[in-house]
C-alpha cells in the first residue's frame, strides 16, 4: 500500500479539480470492478456484482465512499506587483498556512506569506496572505482569478508513518482501492464510490448516494486523535486500530451498522478503537438523509493535524480498516 | 434588449413567497409563444419549449432565474398606528431609512420614518438605525385605522420608478428580474433541445423554489442567470471586485454554495471568444445562487452561472449597465445555439 500512497496523496486534486485523481483510480481499479461510470459531478461509481447465484437484482447494495479532493485555496486577485490574493476552498486552517508551498494544476508553484502589519501579536487573517508565485509583475503572472491551488506536496515517512498535505480523504482512497484489491464476491453488490467536492459541503456524496441509493453505506475519512501534547480531548490514538464512528458533528452512525462492524471485526480479530468526534462530518451525513434515509455508518483512519499541509497517519489503523471493510463487505447485511 | 419588459419587471412587487405578481406578468408575456407553461405548488413557473426541427427533444436543458426580490415583512401594528417589520431576505438596515414602501396585495403606500434632527440627539445622529428600531408610517393614526388597510405578514417592497440614465438603468429588484427578463428573451428561441425555462420562488430565503424545480425537470445541464454584485468603486487597495459593471456577463468558476461544471465554463467561454463577446470570471468570493441547488439535484446536474453585475444590489435602487444585459443575453443565446449532448458527456 506504501507505493499506492505515494500515487494518490501525490496527485493533484482541490474540491472540484478531482479529474486527475480520478484519472489514476479508474487505471487502478479497472480490472478490479465490473462496472465503472462517471456521474454528471464527477464521482466515480464502481460496482463489484455478488458472488454467481445470487440475484445481482435483489442482492443489498453497499456503498463504500471515499472523496478525491483536497482542501486547497482558489485566487481571487492579480496584483500589480504580481502577488496573488486567495479564497480558501474547504476548511483550511489560516495559522498553518505562512510558508507553505502550493501547486496549480499545470505545474507551477508559489509560497504563501503574510504581510507585515502594525500588530504582528494578533494571529493573521487571510486577507493578510498572498501568494508569490516569483513573478516580477503582473505581466509576468500566468495564473488568473479562479485558478485552484492544493498544498500537494512529496509523501514523506516518519517513523514508519506517512506523511501528506492530503491524507484528508486520500488515505480513504489508498484503503477502498486496496478494499477492492481484496475484495472477495459475497452476497452483495458492493458499490465503490470516489466522490468529489466533500470539503466543500459534502456535494458529490449526496448526488452519487441519490444515484447508487444503497441499502447501507460507509463512509472512509480521516478523523481526529487526541494523543498530541495537550492536544484535543478524543479518545481516539494513531496506531490503535480503524475507528468505528458512533458519532461526529453531522451524523449519528446507524446503531446496526455500527454493532455489525464491531462484531465484524471482532469476529476477524481486527484491533478497534469507537469514535466521537466533536466538528466535523463525513460524506456518510449526505448518504444517510438521501432519499428516504439510509443506514450509514463511517470508517475513520485517525489523523494527526488534518487540515493542515503535514498531516500524519498510521500504517496500522490503514491495514486495520481495508480488513474491516472487505469483513463487512463480504458478509451478510441481513440484520440491518 | 426588450426594456418595456424589464422595467415592468423591475417595478412590481414580488418579495419572497409573494411572487404572484411577477408570475402572472411573465406568464402573461410568454404565454403566446410557449409550448407549454404552468406553475408548480410552490409558485414556480415553468416555461417549455420543443427543440427546433431535428433537435434532440430528450436532451433537457433548464434555464433558471429567480422571480424574488429582498424586502420587508409586517410583523406588528401598534397603538399609534405605525407597523413593525422584519427583513425577507439579506437586507443591511442602513439603507431602509427614509425609503417609500408599497405594503400588501393593495400596494398600500407608506414610508420608513426617521426622527429629524430637530428631535435627536446629537450622540443619535450618526447611529445606524436596526431594523427592531424602524417603523412603517403609512399616515393611520391608530391600530384600528391602520389593520384596515394592512395586516400581519403583508409583504412590503420598495416603491421605485425605473430611471433610464442613457448607459444605466436605476431601479430596485434587477436582482434578478434582470434574469428573469433576460430568460424571457431567451424562450423567444428555439434550440436543438428541449429549453426548460423556470421562473423561481423564494431564491433569497434560500433556495427554495430552485430546488424543487430542478427535481421536477431532472436536467442534463442547467444555466442560472443572476444579477450579482459589484464592489468596483475605486479602493484604497489593490484588489480584484468581484465583478465591474459594464465590463460584459460575469462567469462563475467558484462560489459559496457550488463550484460551476467546468466543461460549461469553457463552453461560456469559447461561445464568448468565438463571438466577440465581452466576458469577465467572477472572482471567488462567497454568494450563493440557485445553482447551489440545482446541480445537487438528484444524481447531479451540471450547472453554469451568467450574471449581469449590479451596483447596490438589495437596496431600494441600483444600476445595471445595458450593454451588460444586451451582451448577457447575446452570450447565452449562442452558448444555448451550440450546446449539445456532447458538451457535458462523460
Amino acid at each position: 500500500m506504501n507505493e499506492l500512497i505515494h500515487t494518490l496523496c501525490e496527485a493533484w486534486g482541490p474540491s472540484g479539480h478531482e479529474g486527475r485523481v480520478r484519472q489514476i483510480i479508474e487505471g487502478l481499479v479497472d480490472d478490479l470492478v465490473d462496472e465503472m461510470r462517471v456521474d454528471a459531478l464527477g464521482n466515480l461509481v464502481c460496482r463489484v456484482a455478488p458472488a454467481p447465484g445470487v440475484d445481482p437484482e435483489t442482492a443489498p447494495r453497499l456503498m463504500l465512499a471515499a472523496h478525491m479532493d483536497e482542501i486547497g485555496v482558489i485566487v481571487t486577485h492579480v496584483d500589480e506587483a504580481g502577488y496573488l490574493r486567495f479564497a480558501p476552498v474547504g476548511g483550511v486552517i489560516v495559522g498553518s498556512l505562512p510558508g507553505k508551498r502550493v501547486t496549480f494544476e499545470d505545474g507551477s508553484v508559489g509560497v504563501i506569506n503574510v504581510e507585515r502589519r502594525e500588530d504582528a501579536s494578533r494571529q493573521p487573517g487571510l486577507d493578510h496572505l498572498y501568494i508569490d508565485v516569483g513573478a516580477a509583475d503582473k505581466s509576468a503572472v500566468t495564473q488568473g482569478v479562479g485558478d485552484a491551488a492544493s498544498f500537494r506536496q512529496a509523501v514523506d515517512w516518519a517513523g514508519g508513518r506517512p506523511i501528506a498535505a492530503n491524507h484528508d480523504d486520500r488515505i480513504g482512497c489508498v484503503v477502498l482501492v486496496e478494499t477492492l484489491r481484496r475484495l472477495k464476491r459475497g452476497p452483495n453488490a458492493v458499490y465503490a464510490v470516489f466522490t468529489v467536492q466533500e470539503e466543500i459541503g459534502l456535494r458529490g456524496a449526496t448526488t452519487s448516494g441519490y444515484g447508487v441509493a444503497p441499502d447501507a453505506a460507509i463512509a472512509i475519512d480521516v478523523t481526529g486523535s487526541g494523543d498530541t501534547p495537550k492536544g484535543m480531548k478524543m479518545d481516539v490514538h494513531l496506531g490503535k486500530g480503524p475507528a468505528i464512528k458512533v458519532k461526529d458533528g453531522g451524523m449519528i452512525a446507524h446503531r446496526g451498522l455500527r454493532a455489525l462492524m464491531e462484531q465484524r471485526a471482532e469476529e476477524a480479530g481486527i484491533a478497534f478503537q469507537l469514535e466521537v468526534l466533536t466538528g466535523g462530518t463525513t460524506d456518510a451525513m449526505a448518504i444517510q438523509t438521501s432519499r428516504a434515509g439510509v443506514p450509514a455508518g463511517c470508517v475513520s483512519i485517525p489523523s494527526r493535524y488534518v487540515h493542515s499541509p503535514s498531516q500524519l497517519v498510521d500504517m496500522q489503523d490503514v491495514e486495520g480498516a481495508v480488513q474491516l471493510l472487505c469483513a463487512v463487505a463480504e458478509g451478510s447485511l441481513a440484520d440491518l | 434588449m426588450n426594456q418595456d419588459l424589464l422595467i415592468r419587471l423591475s417595478e412590481v412587487s414580488g418579495v419572497s413567497g409573494d411572487e404572484g405578481r411577477v408570475r402572472q406578468l411573465l406568464a402573461e408575456a410568454l404565454r403566446p409563444r410557449a409550448d407549454r407553461l404552468h406553475a408548480d405548488s410552490m409558485g414556480n413557473l415553468y416555461v417549455e419549449n420543443e427543440p427546433a426541427p431535428g433537435g434532440r427533444a430528450d436532451f433537457r436543458v433548464m434555464v433558471a432565474a429567480h422571480m424574488d426580490e429582498v424586502g420587508l415583512m409586517v410583523t406588528g401594528i401598534e397603538s399609534s398606528g405605525v407597523l413593525a417589520f422584519e427583513a425577507v431576505g439579506g437586507i443591511d438596515a442602513r439603507v431602509l431609512v427614509s425609503q417609500p414602501v408599497r405594503i400588501g396585495d393593495r400596494g398600500v403606500p407608506g414610508l420608513i420614518g426617521l426622527k429629524p434632527p430637530h428631535l435627536s440627539a446629537p450622540a443619535e445622529r450618526g447611529q445606524s438605525p436596526s431594523i427592531k428600531g424602524l417603523r412603517i408610517d403609512i399616515g393611520a393614526s391608530s391600530k384600528a385605522a391602520a389593520s384596515e388597510s394592512v395586516k400581519l405578514g403583508d409583504r412590503v417592497c420598495f416603491d421605485t420608478r425605473v430611471l433610464d440614465l442613457g448607459p444605466t438603468l436605476l431601479g430596485k429588484a434587477f436582482d434578478d428580474r434582470g434574469g428573469c427578463a433576460m430568460l424571457a428573451e431567451l424562450l423567444e428561441d428555439r434550440y436543438a433541445f428541449a429549453l426548460h425555462g423556470v421562473f423561481t420562488v423564494q431564491e433569497e430565503v434560500g433556495l427554495r423554489g430552485a430546488r424543487v424545480a430542478a427535481h421536477a425537470i431532472a436536467p442534463q445541464a442547467a444555466f442560472v442567470l443572476e444579477c450579482g454584485t459589484t464592489d468596483d468603486a475605486p479602493k484604497e487597495i489593490d484588489d480584484t471586485p468581484v465583478m465591474r459593471l459594464g465590463a460584459g456577463p460575469a462567469i462563475t468558476v467558484m462560489d459559496r454554495s457550488m463550484v460551476a461544471d467546468a466543461r460549461l465554463v469553457r463552453h461560456l467561454i469559447d461561445t464568448a471568444e468565438a463571438e466577440g463577446i465581452p466576458y469577465q470570471v467572477r472572482a471567488p468570493k462567497g454568494g450563493g445562487t440557485d445553482g447551489g441547488r440545482i446541480h445537487l439535484s438528484r444524481e447531479g446536474v451540471p450547472t453554469a452561472v451568467v450574471s449581469i453585475p449590479c451596483r447596490y444590489l438589495h437596496a431600494p435602487a441600483s444600476l445595471i449597465h445595458k450593454s451588460d444585459y444586451d451582451n448577457a443575453v447575446a452570450l447565452l443565446r449562442a452558448a444555448l445555439k451550440r450546446l449539445t449532448p456532447e458538451v457535458v458527456a462523460r
